[in-house]
């Protein structure tokens, strides 16, 4: 964990030409989570105002090679002013620093009030009006995010559902570990694989904890690194996946919500008409992935590369997706 | 060879200290981990009482499913998978899905008994 010296420079740097002399950097602190990128949150109190903005930064400042998967952060600040163009509520963006600069590769942005938390959100009563508007909030981001042109949007890579189960049942095969739910996943997704959908900018980890809600409802999009071009059904189902829901399994999206209910929002906001049965397919997928995300956790532990307990605990979690799994097979066809 | 204390004994032991005497003096991080060091040892307790009879009753399963006999559930396992996996069983398969089901039940009592997905597939 960084302790701040190497950025407190550059960023009051920055601060001063962007709010004027006399800015001064107050409370910077290294927020816990995500491993592949610092985050930082820090205000300044310029002359007229304090500012409250985070900073996200490629780990000291050099991007590392990082799996093939994450964009970049000058992507991902891209992403965010693409999105805000089109009226999608994400963090404003202040400032894109290039490599080789004295704060390195990294942006800054406006800090957004609310709670990620999924068990907060879902049980706190100051959330209560949140939860009933939470359902159509999601449904019509996800419309204007997938409604955004992709031409424009570069570095952004290209992964359909086919390439996901591909990349998954490598790396799951890789682990010489058989677990037959999984096998009857892969097997079961490859047989009744939908035609595709005309691909769109997909989010790519659409669900609780990467969205700030405040009292009123969806407040922020959060954590584009995962963001390519894809099925708009993934995320629609992704925000459904059960681990999500953190325990509310009754509300299938996210714990607070009903899927007819976010899917005509999506539709009224000018996205595709999707039914419940086209979801299903999609969720059975994010179920999956997230189990050999589990398992990818645990290789970690297992090769020496993280020693920690909570790295080795984690593998006893894929029996959750595999009971996720199973009760997705049984409601088949339950959904119209 | 004696089991005075049992293993059993031993990680409640072990369990105890974690909880009432090192995790309290404990913050941060390492606090965090002192609870899933907790949760893991708890997990080792369910399993000393849950998988041998589990696991007899899923090999049992497994030899019925697949009519033959294997010298472990696991080795029946990769079985089951190569089945899978070359189509020769799927959800159509008499009897799968409930083998299945009833593993990852006594698994999940294992590894997640208060996990939402366990009371879904109960209902």
């Amino acid at each position: 964990m960084g302790n701040g010296i190497e950025i407190e420079k550059p960023l009051t740097a920055w601060a001063e030409a962007h709010f004027g002399a006399g800015s001064r950097l107050e409370g910077l602190k290294r927020l816990s989570g995500g491993a592949s990128q610092e985050t930082w949150a820090f205000d300044v109190a310029a002359p007229d105002i304090t500012h409250v903005l985070i900073l996200r930064r490629a780990p000291g400042g050099v991007a590392a090679a990082r799996s093939s998967e994450a964009v970049s952060l000058a992507t991902e600040a891209a992403l965010l002013g693409a999105t805000s163009r089109a009226g999608v509520r994400v963090p404003e963006v202040l400032h894109v620093s290039a490599p080789g600069t004295p704060l390195g590769e990294a942006f800054v942005m406006r800090r957004v009030a609310g709670e990620t938390l999924g068990r907060k959100i879902l049980r706190d009563d100051e959330y209560k009006t949140a939860r009933t508007r939470l359902t159509r909030d999601c449904g019509e981001a996800l419309a204007g995010i997938h409604a955004i042109p992709t031409a424009g949007l570069v570095d952004l890579p290209r992964s359909l559902g086919e390439d996901q189960i591909t990349k998954y049942e490598a790396i799951y095969r890789g682990f010489g570990m058989p677990r037959p739910v999984l096998e009857l996943a892969f097997a079961w997704l490859k047989a009744n694989a939908p035609a595709p959908a005309a691909p769109v900018l997909v989010h790519g980890d659409f669900r609780l904890g990467n969205l700030i809600v405040d009292g009123n409802g969806l407040a922020a999009v959060l954590d584009w690194e995962l963001a390519h071009i894809g099925d708009p059904r993934e995320d629609i189902a992704w925000v459904c996946v059960n681990s999500w829901r953190f325990g509310h399994s009754e509300k299938r999206v996210g714990g607070f919500g009903d899927l007819p209910e976010m899917l005509d929002a999506y539709a009224a906001a000018g996205g595709a008409r999707f039914t419940p049965a086209e979801i299903d397919w999609w969720e059975i997928l994010g179920s999956l992935k997230w189990g050999v995300m589990c398992m990818i956790m645990y290789s970690a532990y297992k090769t020496g590369a993280d020693p920690s307990v909570e790295r080795a605990a984690i593998g006893r979690r894929v029996s959750e997706n595999e009971i996720d799994l199973i009760n997705l097979f049984e409601g088949l066809g339950r959904h119209a | 060879m004696h089991d005075a204390p049992s293993a059993k004994e031993l990680i409640e032991a072990v369990k105890a200290f974690i909880d009432k005497t090192a995790a309290p003096q404990l913050t941060g991080h390492a606090a965090f981990h002192a609870r899933v060091a907790s949760n893991a040892l708890a997990t080792v307790l369910r399993e000393l009482e849950i998988r041998p009879a589990a696991e007899a009753e899923e090999k049992a399963r497994l030899e019925a499913l697949l009519g033959t006999t294997g010298d472990s559930a696991n080795a029946l396992n990769a079985q089951l998978c190569e089945a899978i996996r070359a189509g020769q069983m799927d959800l159509s398969t008499e009897g799968l899905l409930p083998h299945l089901k009833s593993t990852t039940i006594a698994q999940l009592s294992v590894d997640q008994p208060g996990y939402s997905g366990l009371r879904s597939a109960a209902r």
